[in-house]
């Protein structure tokens, strides 16, 4: 006896279609699973027969067969359990097998027979309503995730409980609690920051535009606060970007199920002994890394100059590209990687350059070293770089400075502004510029970076068009003849 | 192409030192007549200070605009800002090195090397091909570069520094030194300061070093600032906050009244200081 359940594989965060086939025939009691899966899949075995057994429900006498098919695709995790159990007891005739047709089934079973929450739901309900397939059975708090897909969640806290739907005992119903979207992080605010006026400006234009971003400058001059204070002044995601976002961090199993849509720009910080894999994604499977699950929001790169360089190089193609593609024996997967980069790092190892206080005890080899760990290709990346020197104490007893919001509503204007027309440069600004290219070693692709932030300043002074002075301004947040390397 | 030179056929200046090179090699296809040309060596610490490398590049580019040869010794920081600064003036520099001929040192200085011999100047060392760069050439390296020129500029210059000895060997031959003042508090400037304690003619302007050429700077008419940017000439040396403090200028407007100063070549920036640029 044959019977099928349908649910979904990802490769990447692509999900695909997988029919599980159980057949029950007569011989001796034995149970295989095939179709390329890994180890956790494997281990279902034994977390269905306790889980069939805890549903007070029979196991089926014989030699069962269970193919997850196409049998040429890899299958990896604990979410196809519900549908093998699923699939046995429909060839068991425990449950009728045309009750599983136009529906697709998710989730890990507990030993005691109750249904897990597994990561990706997010994608493996929009492979569903792809497919046609309207309503998805899985775990009670998936059930949020799901919806946000557009399929019927069908939520079952037991086994026992979906073998009484596929009966047409009972119809669990799916109540959504009316705050699918994740509260607002708790994010620091830029009014704790004082004095740093030139940074401060930087960071608003940096959000206004999207521009990546360098703060160089000596060790606690508040370079790493103020990176952290970018989230603060960015505007909410789009509906599509949240979707996006969420449907990466629900893989990488980073989403609230009470609360799984992520509206607001994700904030990644990974620490500078990360490996090249753990930033723009790897493994044998492949998982997203920090870049990707930065899509949409920003990946801050704190001691840039301590990252390994495989890592940093790693970085180039999603910084040129916006996406990370992943190449394994057994094909490739693409993860989106559309991030703002935020870096800080100090201008020499011991970290005294900049500041007045202190005398730099770096040899002349060790600091040509440090400067060639960036390559140009990475530096030519920041639109804006801005040296932050250590601030005197007046500054640090100036008053209180403006808050996020108040940035942020510049910054959600400037975007629309620049959403609605891109403002064209004056030939005053023109002229500016070219003379600019003449007088300062300003390559062409330094050129480009310029009259982009310039095309933001006019955007978030409300200007038709980029005036000498926007030009002017940015050509202060080009890099820095001592940031070059040699 | 290279080119030994013998005793005899040595410039005069260098001729006259008390221990001149047997041989001295020469790489470039200038003629040898750069080498008596009226000369001046900028010398100073490998790690400079910002203040030191803009102070150094503007110096050889001025002197070399006006047809004096700068001589220095290839090196990283000051030496390499010097060989820069004169490439940026137009005119001819040469550099002298404590290794082979056909060496490059530091090899990071390949590509400045064939610019100064493209551009008019020499490469040239006593140490035949093959001769691998070793510390104790250095010092020896320094007397051949007191040895070509009149005069001596030390630029930045630790207590115990390299360029101190160019500075002494040029004082035993009884050539003129000149020290660039330096922050009292900077231990970069230790050595200059030093200096200038024991009687180095001051170098506060390309001037103090033309004076003893006999050459006098044409009177450029001075590039003048107007509105935001002459509040912020006045208010120099900066940071950008600092000036946004004192001037009472948002950061934008100080950004670029900054950017504009940059480009009319009167001010400029060195690790977030900025600076008006002296002899402008």
């Amino acid at each position: 006896m044959i019977a099928r359940a349908v649910t979904h594989a990802l490769v990447g965060l692509d999900p695909r279609r997988v029919e599980v086939e159980a057949h029950v025939q007569r011989g001796l009691p034995g149970f295989a699973i095939v179709g390329l899966v890994d180890r956790a899949v494997q281990e279902a075995k034994h977390r269905i027969r306790s889980g069939v057994a805890s549903a007070e429900l029979p196991w089926p006498d014989g030699r069962i067969t269970v193919s997850l098919a196409p049998a040429q695709l890899k299958k990896e995790g604990s979410g196809f359990d519900l549908p093998i159990a699923l699939a046995i007891l429909a060839a068991a005739r425990s449950v009728p097998p045309d009750a599983l047709d136009g529906l697709a089934a998710v989730g890990e079973l507990g030993l005691d027979g109750r249904v897990r929450p597994v990561g990706g739901v997010l994608a493996v309900a929009e492979g569903a309503a792809r497919n046609g397939i309207d309503r998805l059975l899985c775990a009670v708090e998936s059930a949020e995730e799901a919806a946000l897909a557009g399929v019927e969640p069908l939520p079952i806290r037991h086994l026992a409980e979906a073998v009484a739907y596929l009966k047409g005992e009972h119809v669990p119903v799916f109540e959504p609690n009316g705050r699918g979207v994740a509260p607002e992080p708790k994010l620091p605010d830029l009014a704790e920051v004082r004095g740093q006026e030139r940074a401060r400006r930087a960071l608003e234009i940096a959000a206004a535009g999207r521009h990546n971003l360098l703060l160089a400058g000596p060790p606690g001059t508040g370079k790493t606060m103020l990176a952290r204070r970018l989230p603060s002044i960015l505007p909410p995601l789009e509906p599509h970007e949240a979707l996006e976002v969420t449907r990466i961090h629900s893989v990488a199993g980073l989403v609230r199920a009470s609360r799984p849509l992520i509206a607001h720009p994700p904030f990644r910080a990974p620490h500078h002994g990360a490996s090249s894999p753990a930033i723009v994604g790897g493994g044998a499977g492949p998982r997203p890394g920090e870049a990707t699950l930065a899509h949409h929001g920003v990946l801050l790169l704190d001691e840039l100059a301590e990252f390994q360089r495989p890592a940093l190089e790693a970085l180039r193609q999603p910084l040129e590209d916006g996406v990370v593609t992943i190449a394994r024996v057994g094909g490739h997967a693409t993860y989106p990687a559309r991030f703002q980069l935020v870096a800080t790092m100090n201008l020499c190892p011991c970290g005294a350059r900049g500041d007045p206080a202190a005398t730099c005890t770096c040899s002349a080899q060790r600091l040509t070293a440090f400067r060639d760990k960036l390559s140009r290709a990475l530096l030519d990346r920041f639109d804006m770089v801005v040296t932050a020197p250590r601030p005197r104490a007046h500054e640090l007893a100036a008053p209180a400075a403006e808050a996020s919001f108040n940035v942020r509503d510049r910054v959600v204007s400037a975007r629309r502004r620049l959403v609605a027309s891109v403002p064209r440069r004056t030939d005053d600004a023109d002229e500016l510029l070219s003379r600019a290219v003449e007088r300062l070693p300003l390559s062409a692709r330094g050129r480009a970076r310029v009259a982009r932030v310039a095309r933001t300043l006019a955007a978030l002074a409300g200007s038709e068009c980029v005036d000498a002075q926007h030009v002017a301004e940015a050509l202060s947040y080009r890099t820095p003849r001592e940031l070059e390397p040699r | 192409m290279i080119r030994g030179l013998s005793r005899s056929q040595l410039p005069p200046l260098l001729r006259a030192i008390h221990d001149p090179p047997r041989r001295l090699y020469v790489r470039g296809d200038s003629e040898l007549d750069v080498l008596m040309k009226p000369a001046a060596a900028v010398v100073g610490a490998r790690a400079c200070s910002p203040y030191g490398a803009q102070v150094a590049r503007m110096l050889a580019r001025e002197l070399s605009a006006l047809g004096l040869v700068v001589v220095s010794g290839l090196a990283r920081g000051i030496d390499a800002e010097a060989h820069r600064g004169a490439l940026d003036g137009g005119g001819t520099t040469v550099a002298v090195l404590g290794c082979g001929i056909d060496r490059d040192y530091p090899a990071a200085h390949a590509e400045l090397a064939r610019r100064i011999t493209e551009s008019g100047g020499l490469i040239v060392s006593e140490y035949e091909p093959g001769v691998e760069p070793a510390p104790w050439r250095f010092p020896a390296r320094n007397r051949i570069i007191a040895g070509l020129c009149a005069a001596t500029v030390v630029v930045e210059a630790r207590e115990r520094s390299g360029a101190l000895i160019t500075a002494d060997f040029a004082l035993e031959e009884g050539r003129d030194v000149l020290a660039v003042p330096g922050e009292i508090t900077s231990a970069l400037s230790a050595g200059t300061n030093a200096l200038l304690k024991l009687g180095a003619t001051p170098v506060t302007e390309v001037a103090d070093v033309l004076e003893l050429f006999g050459l006098l700077r044409e009177e450029r008419p001075k590039q003048r600032a107007d509105g935001p940017a002459a509040v912020v000439l006045e208010a120099l040396p900066a940071t950008m906050d600092e000036l946004v403090q004192r001037t009472g200028l948002a950061a934008g407007a100080v950004a670029a009244a900054l950017a504009e100063l940059e480009l009319n070549g009167l001010a400029s920036d060195g690790e977030g200081i900025f600076r008006a640029t002296a002899g402008s």
